[in-house]
Protein backbone atom coordinates (compact mmCIF):
# COMPACT_ATOMS: atom_id res chain seq x y z
CA UNK A 1 0.00 0.00 0.00
CA UNK A 2 1.33 3.75 -0.78
CA UNK A 3 1.25 6.25 1.06
CA UNK A 4 -1.70 8.61 0.80
CA UNK A 5 -0.89 11.56 -1.32
CA UNK A 6 -2.57 13.88 1.14
CA UNK A 7 0.13 13.00 3.83
CA UNK A 8 3.16 13.35 0.87
CA UNK A 9 1.57 17.16 0.76
CA UNK A 10 1.32 18.05 4.08
CA UNK A 11 4.54 16.41 5.74
CA UNK A 12 4.87 17.65 8.45
CA UNK A 13 7.75 20.49 9.87
CA UNK A 14 9.84 17.66 12.25
CA UNK A 15 12.64 18.26 10.25
CA UNK A 16 12.88 22.42 10.31
CA UNK A 17 12.07 24.45 12.77
CA UNK A 18 9.55 27.17 12.91
CA UNK A 19 10.20 30.24 10.56
CA UNK A 20 10.47 32.02 14.36
CA UNK A 21 13.86 33.79 15.43
CA UNK A 22 15.29 31.53 17.86
CA UNK A 23 13.72 28.16 16.53
CA UNK A 24 12.72 25.23 17.91
CA UNK A 25 13.38 27.01 21.20
CA UNK A 26 10.38 29.15 21.01
CA UNK A 27 8.15 27.09 19.24
CA UNK A 28 9.05 24.53 22.69
CA UNK A 29 8.29 27.30 24.91
CA UNK A 30 5.17 28.61 23.68
CA UNK A 31 3.48 25.17 23.26
CA UNK A 32 4.65 24.24 26.77
CA UNK A 33 2.93 27.23 27.93
CA UNK A 34 0.00 26.37 25.99
CA UNK A 35 -0.38 22.97 26.65
CA UNK A 36 -0.52 23.58 30.28
CA UNK A 37 -2.82 26.11 29.99
CA UNK A 38 -4.47 24.11 28.13
CA UNK A 39 -4.99 21.34 29.89
CA UNK A 40 -5.48 22.69 33.26
CA UNK A 41 -8.12 24.96 31.91
CA UNK A 42 -9.81 22.28 30.04
CA UNK A 43 -10.00 19.81 33.19
CA UNK A 44 -11.60 22.39 35.10
CA UNK A 45 -14.32 22.72 31.99
CA UNK A 46 -14.60 18.66 32.41
CA UNK A 47 -14.86 18.73 35.97
CA UNK A 48 -17.38 21.22 35.39
CA UNK A 49 -19.20 19.19 33.14
CA UNK A 50 -19.19 15.85 34.70
CA UNK A 51 -20.67 17.17 38.15
CA UNK A 52 -23.26 19.28 36.58
CA UNK A 53 -23.86 16.19 33.98
CA UNK A 54 -24.00 14.32 36.14
CA UNK A 55 -26.17 16.07 38.75
CA UNK A 56 -28.73 16.46 36.12
CA UNK A 57 -28.51 12.73 35.21
CA UNK A 58 -29.38 11.81 39.09
CA UNK A 59 -32.11 14.12 39.00
CA UNK A 60 -30.02 17.09 40.99
CA UNK A 61 -28.87 20.10 40.24
CA UNK A 62 -25.29 19.68 40.96
CA UNK A 63 -22.74 22.72 41.96
CA UNK A 64 -24.84 25.95 41.68
CA UNK A 65 -23.66 28.82 44.37
CA UNK A 66 -20.41 29.70 43.07
CA UNK A 67 -20.31 32.13 40.32
CA UNK A 68 -23.49 32.15 37.85
CA UNK A 69 -24.79 28.25 37.22
CA UNK A 70 -21.38 27.39 39.12
CA UNK A 71 -18.60 27.75 37.11
CA UNK A 72 -16.39 29.42 40.06
CA UNK A 73 -17.05 26.21 42.13
CA UNK A 74 -14.05 24.21 40.49
CA UNK A 75 -11.64 27.15 41.41
CA UNK A 76 -13.50 27.58 45.01
CA UNK A 77 -12.48 23.67 45.16
CA UNK A 78 -8.64 24.32 44.13
CA UNK A 79 -8.46 27.26 46.91
CA UNK A 80 -9.52 25.12 49.30
CA UNK A 81 -7.53 21.80 48.72
CA UNK A 82 -4.97 24.32 48.63
CA UNK A 83 -5.15 25.91 51.85
CA UNK A 84 -5.49 22.26 53.40
CA UNK A 85 -3.10 20.13 55.99
CA UNK A 86 -0.56 17.63 54.29
CA UNK A 87 -0.48 14.89 56.15
CA UNK A 88 1.57 12.24 55.90
CA UNK A 89 1.32 8.80 57.67
CA UNK A 90 3.48 8.01 60.57
CA UNK A 91 4.44 4.60 59.03
CA UNK A 92 4.32 6.15 55.23
CA UNK A 93 7.55 5.08 53.04
CA UNK A 94 7.92 8.96 52.87
CA UNK A 95 10.42 10.01 50.06
CA UNK A 96 8.20 7.72 47.71
CA UNK A 97 4.71 8.88 49.46
CA UNK A 98 6.11 12.44 47.93
CA UNK A 99 7.29 11.74 44.75
CA UNK A 100 4.13 9.44 43.46
CA UNK A 101 1.64 12.57 42.64
CA UNK A 102 4.88 13.60 40.60
CA UNK A 103 5.45 10.61 38.96
CA UNK A 104 1.52 10.23 37.99
CA UNK A 105 1.08 13.81 36.72
CA UNK A 106 4.22 14.05 34.34
CA UNK A 107 3.30 11.28 31.58
CA UNK A 108 -0.31 12.28 31.78
CA UNK A 109 1.45 16.19 30.80
CA UNK A 110 3.74 14.44 28.50
CA UNK A 111 0.32 12.97 26.44
CA UNK A 112 -0.29 15.92 24.90
CA UNK A 113 2.80 17.15 23.57
CA UNK A 114 2.12 14.74 20.73
CA UNK A 115 -1.73 15.70 20.06
CA UNK A 116 -2.43 18.23 17.15
CA UNK A 117 -4.62 21.28 17.42
CA UNK A 118 -4.73 22.15 14.27
CA UNK A 119 -2.37 21.15 10.94
CA UNK A 120 1.07 21.03 12.31
CA UNK A 121 -0.13 22.89 15.21
CA UNK A 122 1.62 20.41 17.71
CA UNK A 123 4.71 20.33 20.49
CA UNK A 124 6.48 17.64 18.35
CA UNK A 125 5.24 15.93 16.00
CA UNK A 126 7.16 12.46 16.52
CA UNK A 127 6.54 9.68 13.42
CA UNK A 128 5.78 7.22 16.44
CA UNK A 129 3.53 9.82 18.24
CA UNK A 130 0.87 6.80 17.98
CA UNK A 131 3.65 4.69 19.60
CA UNK A 132 4.87 7.52 22.36
CA UNK A 133 1.55 7.78 23.83
CA UNK A 134 0.92 4.22 24.29
CA UNK A 135 4.70 4.05 25.68
CA UNK A 136 3.55 7.08 28.09
CA UNK A 137 0.41 6.75 28.99
CA UNK A 138 0.74 3.17 31.15
CA UNK A 139 3.36 5.05 33.28
CA UNK A 140 1.16 6.52 35.27
CA UNK A 141 0.22 3.43 37.24
CA UNK A 142 3.59 3.81 38.75
CA UNK A 143 3.16 6.97 40.28
CA UNK A 144 -0.49 5.37 41.16
CA UNK A 145 1.75 2.05 42.60
CA UNK A 146 3.97 4.59 43.95
CA UNK A 147 1.62 6.02 46.03
CA UNK A 148 -0.44 2.82 47.50
CA UNK A 149 3.18 0.86 48.22
CA UNK A 150 4.11 4.65 50.00
CA UNK A 151 1.28 5.00 51.84
CA UNK A 152 1.23 1.77 53.79
CA UNK A 153 -2.12 1.34 53.84
CA UNK A 154 -4.32 -1.85 53.26
CA UNK A 155 -6.64 -0.32 51.07
CA UNK A 156 -4.42 1.69 49.01
CA UNK A 157 -2.37 -1.30 48.64
CA UNK A 158 -5.18 -3.04 47.14
CA UNK A 159 -6.52 -0.10 44.82
CA UNK A 160 -2.70 0.14 43.57
CA UNK A 161 -2.35 -3.69 43.03
CA UNK A 162 -5.84 -3.54 41.04
CA UNK A 163 -4.79 -0.71 39.24
CA UNK A 164 -1.40 -2.64 37.53
CA UNK A 165 -3.56 -5.62 37.13
CA UNK A 166 -6.27 -3.51 34.88
CA UNK A 167 -3.73 -1.59 33.16
CA UNK A 168 -1.81 -4.34 32.48
CA UNK A 169 -4.80 -6.31 30.85
CA UNK A 170 -6.28 -3.18 29.04
CA UNK A 171 -3.12 -2.31 27.48
CA UNK A 172 -3.48 -5.20 25.05
CA UNK A 173 -6.96 -4.44 23.35
CA UNK A 174 -6.32 -0.95 23.51
CA UNK A 175 -2.70 -1.52 21.81
CA UNK A 176 -4.37 -3.73 19.16
CA UNK A 177 -7.50 -1.38 18.21
CA UNK A 178 -4.84 1.10 17.49
CA UNK A 179 -2.95 -1.39 15.52
CA UNK A 180 -6.14 -1.27 12.94
CA UNK A 181 -6.46 2.26 12.56
CA UNK A 182 -2.46 2.68 11.90
CA UNK A 183 -3.50 0.18 8.75
CA UNK A 184 -6.13 2.36 7.38
CA UNK A 185 -4.13 5.35 8.11
CA UNK A 186 -0.66 4.28 7.21
CA UNK A 187 1.36 6.39 9.66
CA UNK A 188 1.98 6.54 13.16
CA UNK A 189 2.34 10.20 13.14
CA UNK A 190 -1.19 11.64 14.94
CA UNK A 191 -0.87 14.43 12.41
CA UNK A 192 -0.61 12.28 9.86
CA UNK A 193 -3.66 10.46 10.97
CA UNK A 194 -5.73 13.21 11.31
CA UNK A 195 -4.67 14.09 7.58
CA UNK A 196 -5.67 10.81 6.45
CA UNK A 197 -8.77 10.71 7.60
CA UNK A 198 -11.41 11.98 4.71
CA UNK A 199 -13.84 10.03 6.60
CA UNK A 200 -13.94 9.85 10.45
CA UNK A 201 -12.30 6.29 10.98
CA UNK A 202 -15.15 5.71 13.67
CA UNK A 203 -16.89 4.65 10.49
CA UNK A 204 -14.42 2.59 9.06
CA UNK A 205 -13.38 0.83 12.75
CA UNK A 206 -16.45 0.76 14.54
CA UNK A 207 -15.40 -1.94 16.32
CA UNK A 208 -11.60 -0.43 17.01
CA UNK A 209 -13.38 2.76 18.44
CA UNK A 210 -15.39 0.55 20.86
CA UNK A 211 -12.68 -1.25 22.33
CA UNK A 212 -10.22 1.71 22.24
CA UNK A 213 -13.16 3.13 24.42
CA UNK A 214 -13.42 0.84 26.82
CA UNK A 215 -10.29 -0.18 27.43
CA UNK A 216 -9.37 3.51 27.69
CA UNK A 217 -12.23 4.32 30.30
CA UNK A 218 -11.00 0.78 32.23
CA UNK A 219 -6.99 2.28 31.72
CA UNK A 220 -8.03 5.71 33.57
CA UNK A 221 -10.41 4.07 36.08
CA UNK A 222 -13.39 5.94 35.27
CA UNK A 223 -16.55 4.10 36.01
CA UNK A 224 -17.50 1.52 35.34
CA UNK A 225 -14.03 0.19 35.98
CA UNK A 226 -13.23 2.27 39.01
CA UNK A 227 -12.70 -0.16 41.18
CA UNK A 228 -9.13 0.65 41.54
CA UNK A 229 -10.83 3.98 43.76
CA UNK A 230 -14.05 2.24 44.56
CA UNK A 231 -15.35 4.74 47.49
CA UNK A 232 -17.31 1.82 48.90
CA UNK A 233 -15.21 -0.82 49.33
CA UNK A 234 -11.27 0.27 49.76
CA UNK A 235 -12.17 4.24 50.77
CA UNK A 236 -11.01 5.63 47.25
CA UNK A 237 -8.02 3.06 46.75
CA UNK A 238 -4.99 4.35 46.40
CA UNK A 239 -5.24 8.36 47.43
CA UNK A 240 -6.99 7.47 50.72
CA UNK A 241 -3.93 8.76 52.34
CA UNK A 242 -3.33 11.87 50.69
CA UNK A 243 -4.24 15.51 51.39
CA UNK A 244 -3.48 19.02 50.40
CA UNK A 245 -2.22 19.70 47.44
CA UNK A 246 -0.87 15.75 46.69
CA UNK A 247 -4.63 14.94 46.26
CA UNK A 248 -5.27 18.03 43.76
CA UNK A 249 -2.35 16.68 41.63
CA UNK A 250 -4.10 13.40 42.05
CA UNK A 251 -7.37 14.53 41.22
CA UNK A 252 -6.07 16.81 38.16
CA UNK A 253 -4.39 13.52 36.73
CA UNK A 254 -7.33 11.82 36.92
CA UNK A 255 -9.22 14.35 34.85
CA UNK A 256 -6.45 15.50 32.90
CA UNK A 257 -6.26 11.26 31.85
CA UNK A 258 -9.89 11.55 30.80
CA UNK A 259 -9.40 14.81 28.70
CA UNK A 260 -6.18 12.78 26.96
CA UNK A 261 -7.70 9.76 25.82
CA UNK A 262 -10.41 11.84 25.09
CA UNK A 263 -8.24 13.73 23.25
CA UNK A 264 -6.72 10.56 21.31
CA UNK A 265 -9.76 9.13 20.45
CA UNK A 266 -10.70 12.68 18.79
CA UNK A 267 -7.51 12.73 16.95
CA UNK A 268 -7.83 8.59 16.14
CA UNK A 269 -11.57 7.97 15.24
CA UNK A 270 -13.35 10.87 14.81
CA UNK A 271 -11.19 13.27 12.72
CA UNK A 272 -9.17 15.37 14.61
CA UNK A 273 -9.26 18.70 14.12
CA UNK A 274 -11.00 18.46 10.75
CA UNK A 275 -14.66 19.83 10.31
CA UNK A 276 -16.44 22.95 8.13
CA UNK A 277 -16.46 26.04 8.97
CA UNK A 278 -15.41 26.77 12.37
CA UNK A 279 -11.50 27.00 13.12
CA UNK A 280 -9.83 23.44 13.47
CA UNK A 281 -8.38 24.11 16.98
CA UNK A 282 -12.86 24.76 18.05
CA UNK A 283 -13.64 21.65 16.21
CA UNK A 284 -10.83 19.48 17.93
CA UNK A 285 -12.03 20.89 21.75
CA UNK A 286 -15.57 20.71 20.79
CA UNK A 287 -15.01 16.80 19.62
CA UNK A 288 -12.99 16.11 23.14
CA UNK A 289 -15.49 17.63 24.83
CA UNK A 290 -18.07 15.41 22.95
CA UNK A 291 -16.26 12.41 24.16
CA UNK A 292 -15.89 12.96 27.55
CA UNK A 293 -19.44 13.39 27.65
CA UNK A 294 -20.14 10.15 26.55
CA UNK A 295 -17.75 9.35 29.28
CA UNK A 296 -19.83 10.88 32.27
CA UNK A 297 -22.40 9.72 30.36
CA UNK A 298 -21.34 6.22 30.69
CA UNK A 299 -20.19 6.68 34.31
CA UNK A 300 -23.72 7.67 35.63
CA UNK A 301 -25.18 4.66 33.38
CA UNK A 302 -23.68 1.59 34.54
CA UNK A 303 -22.39 -0.25 37.85
CA UNK A 304 -19.31 -0.59 38.73
CA UNK A 305 -17.72 -4.10 37.70
CA UNK A 306 -16.21 -6.66 40.20
CA UNK A 307 -12.04 -7.43 39.61
CA UNK A 308 -12.80 -10.88 38.12
CA UNK A 309 -15.33 -9.33 35.55
CA UNK A 310 -12.76 -6.63 35.04
CA UNK A 311 -10.49 -9.29 34.13
CA UNK A 312 -12.34 -11.41 32.09
CA UNK A 313 -14.18 -8.23 29.68
CA UNK A 314 -10.39 -7.85 28.76
CA UNK A 315 -8.97 -11.13 28.07
CA UNK A 316 -12.14 -12.91 26.90
CA UNK A 317 -14.05 -10.26 25.25
CA UNK A 318 -11.74 -7.19 24.34
CA UNK A 319 -8.81 -9.02 23.32
CA UNK A 320 -10.50 -11.70 20.79
CA UNK A 321 -12.15 -9.29 18.92
CA UNK A 322 -9.08 -6.56 18.93
CA UNK A 323 -7.28 -9.48 17.30
CA UNK A 324 -10.05 -10.60 14.73
CA UNK A 325 -10.72 -6.63 14.17
CA UNK A 326 -7.05 -6.38 13.08
CA UNK A 327 -6.70 -9.31 10.96
CA UNK A 328 -10.09 -8.21 9.28
CA UNK A 329 -8.26 -4.54 8.55
CA UNK A 330 -5.06 -6.14 7.05
CA UNK A 331 -7.36 -8.55 4.55
CA UNK A 332 -8.96 -4.75 3.81
CA UNK A 333 -6.24 -2.89 3.68
CA UNK A 334 -4.52 -5.89 1.31
CA UNK A 335 -7.41 -6.71 -0.84
CA UNK A 336 -8.58 -2.46 -1.18
CA UNK A 337 -5.98 0.10 -2.84
CA UNK A 338 -7.55 2.34 -0.78
CA UNK A 339 -8.86 1.53 2.27
CA UNK A 340 -11.26 4.37 3.19
CA UNK A 341 -14.30 3.54 1.35
CA UNK A 342 -18.02 2.99 1.89
CA UNK A 343 -17.66 -0.66 1.19
CA UNK A 344 -15.59 -1.23 3.67
CA UNK A 345 -17.79 1.12 6.65
CA UNK A 346 -20.41 -0.91 5.81
CA UNK A 347 -18.72 -4.11 5.90
CA UNK A 348 -17.13 -3.29 9.22
CA UNK A 349 -19.73 -2.18 11.21
CA UNK A 350 -22.11 -5.49 9.98
CA UNK A 351 -18.81 -7.48 11.10
CA UNK A 352 -18.85 -5.16 14.41
CA UNK A 353 -22.49 -5.90 15.20
CA UNK A 354 -22.21 -9.69 14.30
CA UNK A 355 -18.67 -10.10 16.44
CA UNK A 356 -20.52 -8.59 19.52
CA UNK A 357 -23.67 -10.83 19.52
CA UNK A 358 -21.65 -13.90 18.96
CA UNK A 359 -19.40 -13.17 21.54
CA UNK A 360 -21.93 -11.80 24.06
CA UNK A 361 -23.01 -15.95 23.37
CA UNK A 362 -19.70 -17.14 23.91
CA UNK A 363 -18.81 -14.56 26.87
CA UNK A 364 -19.11 -16.94 30.63
CA UNK A 365 -18.12 -15.87 33.54
CA UNK A 366 -18.26 -18.21 36.84
CA UNK A 367 -21.23 -20.11 36.81
CA UNK A 368 -22.97 -18.50 34.30
CA UNK A 369 -22.65 -15.95 31.12
CA UNK A 370 -22.29 -12.62 32.44
CA UNK A 371 -25.30 -10.19 31.57
CA UNK A 372 -23.28 -7.49 29.45
CA UNK B 1 -32.87 -14.27 21.81
CA UNK B 2 -33.13 -11.92 24.29
CA UNK B 3 -31.24 -8.82 22.98
CA UNK B 4 -30.74 -7.43 26.65
CA UNK B 5 -28.18 -9.22 27.06
CA UNK B 6 -26.14 -8.52 24.11
CA UNK B 7 -25.54 -5.08 24.34
CA UNK B 8 -29.30 -3.72 24.27
CA UNK B 9 -29.74 -3.33 27.96
CA UNK B 10 -26.82 -0.99 28.49
CA UNK B 11 -28.13 1.20 25.43
CA UNK B 12 -31.93 1.19 27.42
CA UNK B 13 -30.22 2.35 30.72
CA UNK B 14 -28.02 5.09 28.49
CA UNK B 15 -31.46 6.43 27.69
CA UNK B 16 -32.80 6.74 30.93
CA UNK B 17 -29.96 8.91 32.37
CA UNK B 18 -29.99 10.91 29.18
CA UNK B 19 -33.57 11.32 29.44
CA UNK B 20 -33.27 12.49 32.95
CA UNK B 21 -30.83 14.91 31.54
CA UNK B 22 -33.33 16.57 30.13
CA UNK B 23 -35.96 16.67 32.66
CA UNK B 24 -36.20 18.75 35.62
CA UNK B 25 -34.67 18.19 38.80
CA UNK B 26 -36.50 17.04 41.74
CA UNK B 27 -35.06 19.24 44.13
CA UNK B 28 -35.76 22.56 45.55
CA UNK B 29 -33.60 24.79 46.58
CA UNK B 30 -33.99 25.06 50.13
CA UNK B 31 -33.19 28.26 51.86
CA UNK B 32 -34.64 30.50 48.73
CA UNK B 33 -37.57 27.82 47.62
CA UNK B 34 -39.86 26.46 50.29
CA UNK B 35 -42.37 23.84 49.49
CA UNK B 36 -45.84 23.74 51.98
CA UNK B 37 -45.37 21.31 53.49
CA UNK B 38 -48.27 18.61 54.95
CA UNK B 39 -51.62 20.22 56.25
CA UNK B 40 -51.87 18.06 59.19
CA UNK B 41 -47.89 18.20 59.88
CA UNK B 42 -46.57 17.98 63.63
CA UNK B 43 -44.25 20.55 63.89
CA UNK B 44 -41.16 20.72 66.43
CA UNK B 45 -43.32 22.87 68.98
CA UNK B 46 -46.95 23.18 70.55
CA UNK B 47 -49.61 25.56 69.99
CA UNK B 48 -51.25 26.27 73.42
CA UNK B 49 -54.78 28.20 73.57
CA UNK B 50 -54.63 30.09 77.40
CA UNK B 51 -58.77 30.96 76.65
CA UNK B 52 -59.51 27.52 76.58
CA UNK B 53 -57.12 25.92 78.59
CA UNK B 54 -58.67 24.65 82.24
CA UNK B 55 -55.78 23.02 83.47
CA UNK B 56 -57.33 20.06 83.74
CA UNK B 57 -53.51 18.77 83.45
CA UNK B 58 -55.12 15.57 80.75
CA UNK B 59 -52.10 16.69 78.38
CA UNK B 60 -49.06 16.35 81.02
CA UNK B 61 -50.73 12.99 82.02
CA UNK B 62 -50.84 11.52 78.69
CA UNK B 63 -47.60 12.73 77.44
CA UNK B 64 -45.24 9.54 77.44
CA UNK B 65 -42.24 11.83 77.65
CA UNK B 66 -43.17 13.56 80.74
CA UNK B 67 -42.31 16.89 79.02
CA UNK B 68 -45.74 18.95 79.90
CA UNK B 69 -45.34 20.87 83.40
CA UNK B 70 -48.57 22.52 84.61
CA UNK B 71 -48.69 24.17 87.67
CA UNK B 72 -52.85 25.63 89.02
CA UNK B 73 -54.25 27.51 91.24
CA UNK B 74 -58.08 26.75 93.01
CA UNK B 75 -59.91 30.13 91.76
CA UNK B 76 -62.40 29.47 94.60
CA UNK B 77 -64.70 32.48 93.07
CA UNK B 78 -65.24 31.52 89.51
CA UNK B 79 -65.27 27.93 90.44
CA UNK B 80 -62.37 26.81 88.14
CA UNK B 81 -58.36 26.31 88.02
CA UNK B 82 -56.02 29.07 86.98
CA UNK B 83 -53.38 28.07 85.04
CA UNK B 84 -50.02 29.69 86.68
CA UNK B 85 -47.41 28.20 84.59
CA UNK B 86 -47.95 25.93 81.37
CA UNK B 87 -44.32 24.91 80.42
CA UNK B 88 -43.53 22.21 77.67
CA UNK B 89 -40.01 21.05 77.33
CA UNK B 90 -39.24 20.93 73.65
CA UNK B 91 -36.38 18.80 74.05
CA UNK B 92 -37.66 15.91 74.98
CA UNK B 93 -40.69 16.44 73.32
CA UNK B 94 -41.33 13.17 70.76
CA UNK B 95 -43.78 15.13 68.38
CA UNK B 96 -46.44 11.84 68.76
CA UNK B 97 -49.51 14.36 69.11
CA UNK B 98 -51.11 12.50 72.33
CA UNK B 99 -51.29 15.58 74.34
CA UNK B 100 -53.49 16.99 71.28
CA UNK B 101 -55.40 14.13 71.31
CA UNK B 102 -56.68 14.06 74.61
CA UNK B 103 -57.03 17.49 75.16
CA UNK B 104 -60.79 17.59 75.90
CA UNK B 105 -61.30 21.51 75.14
CA UNK B 106 -59.22 21.68 71.93
CA UNK B 107 -56.99 23.90 73.96
CA UNK B 108 -53.69 22.30 72.00
CA UNK B 109 -52.59 22.43 68.41
CA UNK B 110 -49.44 21.19 67.33
CA UNK B 111 -47.21 23.33 65.45
CA UNK B 112 -46.99 23.72 61.93
CA UNK B 113 -43.76 26.12 61.74
CA UNK B 114 -40.40 24.24 61.37
CA UNK B 115 -37.59 26.43 61.20
CA UNK B 116 -37.41 26.19 65.40
CA UNK B 117 -34.09 25.43 66.11
CA UNK B 118 -32.28 26.79 69.11
CA UNK B 119 -28.48 27.50 69.68
CA UNK B 120 -28.76 26.50 73.63
CA UNK B 121 -30.98 23.87 75.31
CA UNK B 122 -32.51 26.18 78.28
CA UNK B 123 -33.99 28.16 74.80
CA UNK B 124 -36.04 24.90 73.86
CA UNK B 125 -37.95 24.88 77.33
CA UNK B 126 -41.23 27.15 76.37
CA UNK B 127 -43.54 28.36 78.64
CA UNK B 128 -46.50 30.69 79.30
CA UNK B 129 -47.22 33.50 76.17
CA UNK B 130 -44.26 31.96 74.17
CA UNK B 131 -46.44 29.44 73.36
CA UNK B 132 -49.07 30.65 72.21
CA UNK B 133 -50.70 31.16 68.62
CA UNK B 134 -48.49 34.11 66.56
CA UNK B 135 -47.92 34.73 62.91
CA UNK B 136 -44.38 32.55 63.18
CA UNK B 137 -45.67 29.91 65.13
CA UNK B 138 -49.40 29.16 63.84
CA UNK B 139 -51.14 25.90 64.51
CA UNK B 140 -50.88 22.71 62.61
CA UNK B 141 -54.40 20.87 61.39
CA UNK B 142 -53.41 17.86 63.15
CA UNK B 143 -56.37 16.22 65.00
CA UNK B 144 -58.21 19.51 63.69
CA UNK B 145 -59.57 19.14 60.17
CA UNK B 146 -61.19 22.62 60.41
CA UNK B 147 -57.79 24.15 60.81
CA UNK B 148 -56.25 21.58 57.87
CA UNK B 149 -58.78 23.05 55.27
CA UNK B 150 -57.68 26.79 55.68
CA UNK B 151 -53.80 25.61 55.51
CA UNK B 152 -51.78 25.59 52.09
CA UNK B 153 -52.11 22.57 49.88
CA UNK B 154 -48.48 20.56 50.38
CA UNK B 155 -46.72 20.69 47.12
CA UNK B 156 -46.28 17.14 45.75
CA UNK B 157 -43.51 15.94 44.13
CA UNK B 158 -45.04 15.12 40.96
CA UNK B 159 -45.54 18.79 40.32
CA UNK B 160 -42.06 19.48 40.88
CA UNK B 161 -41.16 17.30 37.72
CA UNK B 162 -43.59 18.67 35.87
CA UNK B 163 -42.49 22.10 36.58
CA UNK B 164 -41.11 24.28 33.38
CA UNK B 165 -37.38 24.51 33.23
CA UNK B 166 -36.31 27.70 34.15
Amino acid sequence: MTVPEVIINNLPMEATPPDWPGGYWWHWVFFSIVLIGFMLTMVIIAIYIERRGMGRMQSRLGPNRAGPFGVLQMIADVVKVLLKENIVPDKADKLIHWLAPIVAFVPVALLFTVIPFQNGALLADLNIGILFIVAVSSLTTLGVFMAGWGSSNKYSLLGAMRNVAAVVSYEIPLALSIVGTLLVAGTMSLNGIVLAQDIPFILLQPLGFLIFFIAGCAEINRSPFDLMEADSEIVAGFHTEYSGMKFALFYLVEYAEAIAISAIITTLFLGGWRGPLLPPWLWFIGKTLVVFFLMVWTRTTLPRVRIDQLMALAWKFLLPLALINLFITAIQVLAWDDAVNWIAVVINIVVMGVLILIWSKFFKLGWGRIEV
Amino acid sequence: MKFERYGLGILKGMSVTIRHLFRHPTVTQYPEQWLNISRRSRGNELVWSREKCTGCCTCAKTCPQGAIEIITATNAEDNKYDVEKYCVDTGYCIQCGLCVEACPYDALFMGYSFERAQYRRNDLIQSDDALLESPERPASGYFHPDIAEKLPEQTLLIEKITEKRD
